[in-house]
């Protein structure tokens, strides 16, 4: 089971992928009830801003389809949306994702967004991942303060342990908490938005090193068909190849039980598509990865919650190169055998013009801090004292959303 | 800012310099005095190195005893299960050292323009350490012991300290040339030409001579050597002239004779060399290729050329006028940085203090560029064409994704020290609207702006 992930990392395997695992070097011990509570956690930290009204399309709102324009979903023709309930759809390139909502393993919550207003990834992704109220505070992570108020147990002795070298340990999981770094051996160019936006600015600005970085891309691509040395590219395997080798060591006896992967490439600004396109390729990547999950944690599924977030949404309007900018309000993915799925939680805003943050975005109504507290205090046992002060500090206004996580 | 200061703050940093470093003291004083920042460092003159590395003259018993090291343990492999840590290999140590005071001197200079000249004539006169043995070990040494003296003096001078010093004699074979006539001739062992082929087509002339002025020169520099273990001529490792193995007789040298002097004939001819008109001809090109851009304007080689004629090869007046031609303030960046410049500028921006040698040497090979290793005695290629290839490109590409990928420094800061207010829009936008930090890292380490000089 370790021929997927490597305990020596790679050059190629850590320039490559974004999709290092991080986990708590620790199995949490949890004395409770029947002594058998064995929960596991993983976040999935989308960079870049997903665009929530494609993901999820309200597409019962009067006002959603003349918004959106070329990249509305509707309920019939080519944009089809499949209908979660009678107002949101989902996206159509997330099959997997609509199995396990019907299954009552999935849902969605909408127009949520973190306390950030501005508009700068930067500090929106500092934001997402501190845990603090504002920018500026980036000493450590949310999800690493949690496992600071669990009970240690025995320490990961997995048979794939190793460093993922040169890759810095996301904010999300940095701080006094052990944190435990793997690489997937096989792993995809998930790079290839920098690329594009390097060839861009050398477009503009210097032609001589685009052609070159043209073609040195072009034949890397080559080299990496002749060798299979990288079997895939694009988002389905940047995203699915590291999920599949992560749920294999969290399935684990031995293996970690909390941890944070992060995917890029959701800063769709030009030409985001709708059935098809840019952003349904990066769904189906997530849909994969919802997949690989499920598939390779077995049994250990129920007992699993695999949030993904991001750390704010697109405007509500499209753009002038067929895209959408930096928002706030977005959507927040919940899937696991442990969520009580099948719903879409939302306090609508609407999107007339009247009813957008700025005239511009999804007003958020949801505060994502109330959403993870739910899962860390349902989930994981967290006390609502520990999540205001030590995990959220300054959260106490922020109430813990209820009824995420199944009662066994 | 007026595009002609802000083009002009570009080329203060990137033309002359190493780049701006963290904290943008560098950027803001570039940007209120372009041509000032590079004076006032210019008018300071060299750093002095650092109390304790080794003399080249010390280098070949090193050598020595890691050999010994090595045929021990190849003699008597030590038990696996006994044994401790390897013990350090003296010679990678002693190059560690030698390369952490040159990358302490690219991270100490604000500007960084006296420590791109001694970069400059360390090329020039290239001595690599690819050749292995002793150029290996001592090539640094050489750089800090023949070049940096001389780099704000004349440039017979240093011509004369190079081709003396035993790490460019034993690069270039002189050491073991023996004078056919000689007392020390005997069959096997003859005349090397190498050294004196290349202080004609390299160091100086570059054309212009003919077989037989290499054959003369080689001829007059017999018995310049290295002093062995033996001690016979000499402290081992230093510079003796061996007048045993010299070549007795006059000698005929672009149409000039040299009487048989001993160690003063070959001496008399580098400088004469040094001095001639082809040479200071080359060398104001090659200044100018290096500065300004592989086809470098006319007007700005003669003017170099017209300052060496009339300054006997002053090199310090040669690279004032340099940094003071209109024309180097006016050329467009055109030319790519090297691997290694670029990653010094890389360093300076992100640390604040040099990176680990070893580190550093790692990378600096992985771009294309080891540290004082050129392929050739024509040393690392000073054209745009050779390091601007797609694969270089790529691998440039995956270096800097891996170095911004171990960062978290914020793209916003770093724009400001890097650039002051002398950036383009397109590459600010990029930066700016980079969706994760690490990404607007990598595309400022690989815009435009930061990768040409």
């Amino acid at each position: 089971m370790t021929h997927l992930l490597s305990s020596t990392i790679t050059r190629r395997a850590a320039l490559a992928s974004g999709a290092a695992l991080f986990a708590w070097s620790f199995i949490p011990s949890f004395v409770g009830g029947g002594g058998s509570r064995d929960p596991r956690l993983v976040v999935l930290v989308l960079r870049g801003a997903l665009d929530g009204l494609i993901a999820a399309p309200p597409v019962g709102d009067p006002d959603h389809e003349a918004l959106r324009g070329r990249l509305a979903l509707t309920r019939s023709g080519e944009n089809t949306a499949p209908m979660l309930d009678s107002f949101f759809g989902l996206h159509p390139s997330m099959p997997q994702f609509a199995r396990l909502w019907s299954q009552g393993e999935a849902m969605l919550v909408h127009a949520v967004a973190t306390p950030y207003r501005g508009r700068s990834h930067f500090d929106g992704q500092d934001v997402l991942e501190s845990g603090q109220a504002g920018p500026g505070r980036v000493d450590s992570g949310w999800l690493n303060r949690a496992l600071t108020t669990l009970p240690a147990g025995e320490r990961i002795e997995g048979p794939a342990r190793g460093l993922a070298v040169g890759v810095t340990t996301p904010l999300i999981l940095r701080g006094s908490a052990s944190i435990t770094g793997w690489s997937p051996a096989a792993v995809v160019n998930s790079s290839d938005d920098l690329a594009q936006r390097l060839s861009t600015l050398y477009g503009e600005r210097d032609p001589a090193l685009q052609a070159n970085l043209r073609q040195a891309l072009a034949l890397d691509a080559v080299a990496r068909r002749e060798t299979g040395d990288l079997p895939r590219s694009g988002a389905d395997a940047a995203m699915r190849l590291p999920a599949r080798g992560a749920a294999k060591l969290l399935a684990a006896d031995d293996g970690p039980r909390i941890a944070a992967l992060s995917f890029n490439g959701w800063d769709t600004h030009a030409n985001a598509g709708a059935a098809r396109g840019r952003v349904a390729d990066l769904l189906a990547g997530l849909d994969a990865a919802f997949h690989e999950f499920e598939k390779g944690l077995g049994p250990q599924w129920r007992n699993t919650v695999v949030v993904a977030l991001s750390e704010f949404g697109r405007t509500a309007r499209v753009n002038g190169t067929s895209g959408t900018d930096h928002g706030v309000g977005g959507v927040c993915f919940i899937a696991g055998g442990a969520v009580a799925g099948g719903r879409v939680i939302a306090d609508w805003p609407g999107l007339r013009q009247a009813n957008l943050f700025e005239g511009r975005d999804l007003a958020p109504t949801t505060d994502l801090r109330a959403v993870l507290k739910g899962v860390l205090a349902d989930h994981l046992g967290i006390s609502p004292a520990a999540l205001a002060r030590i995990v959220f500090p300054g959260s106490d206004a922020v109430r813990p959303l209820a009824n995420i996580i199944r009662t066994a | 800012m007026a595009a002609d200061r802000s083009s002009e703050t570009l080329i203060a940093l990137h033309r002359f310099g190493f780049g701006a470093r963290k904290g943008g003291a560098d950027a803001r004083e570039a940007a209120r005095d372009p041509r000032g920042f590079v004076l006032a460092e210019f008018n300071r003159g060299l750093g002095s190195p650092a109390p304790g590395l080794p003399a080249s003259v010390d280098l070949p018993a090193v050598a020595d005893q890691q050999a010994k090291r090595d045929q021990e343990l190849r003699a008597a492999p030590p038990n696996p299960a006994t044994k401790g840590p390897a013990p350090p290999n003296l010679v990678n140590e002693a190059i560690h050292a030698e390369a952490a005071s040159w990358l302490g001197f690219g991270h100490a200079a604000p500007s960084g323009v006296c420590e791109r000249l001694v970069n400059f004539w360390a090329n020039h006169f290239t001595v690599s350490a690819a050749r292995g043995g002793l150029p290996r070990i001592m090539a640094g040494a050489y750089v800090r012991e023949a070049i940096r003296p001389h780099v704000f003096g004349r440039f017979a001078d240093m011509a004369a300290a190079v081709v003396r010093h035993p790490a460019m004699l034993t690069y270039l074979d002189n050491h073991i040339s023996i004078g056919p006539g000689s007392k020390s001739a005997r069959a096997g062992r003859g005349l090397n030409e190498n050294l004196a082929r290349e202080i004609l087509e390299l160091h100086t002339v570059g054309t212009g001579h003919s077989q037989a002025d290499v054959n003369a020169l080689a001829r007059m520099l017999t018995g310049w050597t290295m002093a062995g273990r033996d001690g016979r001529l000499g402290r081992y490792g230093s510079f003796v002239f061996d007048a045993a193995a010299h070549e007795p007789g006059a000698q005929v040298l672009m149409g000039r004779s040299y009487v048989d002097a001993g160690e003063n004939q070959a001496a008399l001819a580098v400088r004469d060399l040094a001095a001639l008109p082809a040479t200071m001809q080359r060398i104001a090109w090659k200044l100018a290729r290096h500065f300004i851009a592989d086809q470098p304007p006319r007007d700005a080689v003669d003017a170099l050329f017209a300052t060496l004629r009339e300054t006997g090869g002053d090199l310090r007046a040669v690279s004032r006028r340099l940094l003071t031609l209109d024309a180097c303030w006016r050329a467009p960046l055109t030319k790519i940085r090297t691997p290694q410049d670029h990653l010094v500028a890389i360093w300076r921006l992100l640390n604040q203090a040099p990176e680990p040698a070893p580190r550093a040497q790692q990378l600096m090979a992985r771009m294309g560029q080891p540290l004082w290793s050129p392929p050739s005695p024509a040393g690392y290629s000073d054209l745009d064409a050779d390091w601007a290839t797609p694969n270089a490109v790529k691998v440039r590409y995956d270096v800097v994704v891996e170095i911004a990928r171990s960062r978290r420094d914020d793209p916003r800061g770093l724009l400001q020290d890097a650039f002051g207010p002398a950036v383009s829009a397109a590459t600010r936008d990029a930066v700016m609207r980079a969706e994760s930090r690490e990404q607007g890292l990598a595309l400022l380490l690989l815009s435009p702006e930061f990768m040409r000089r």
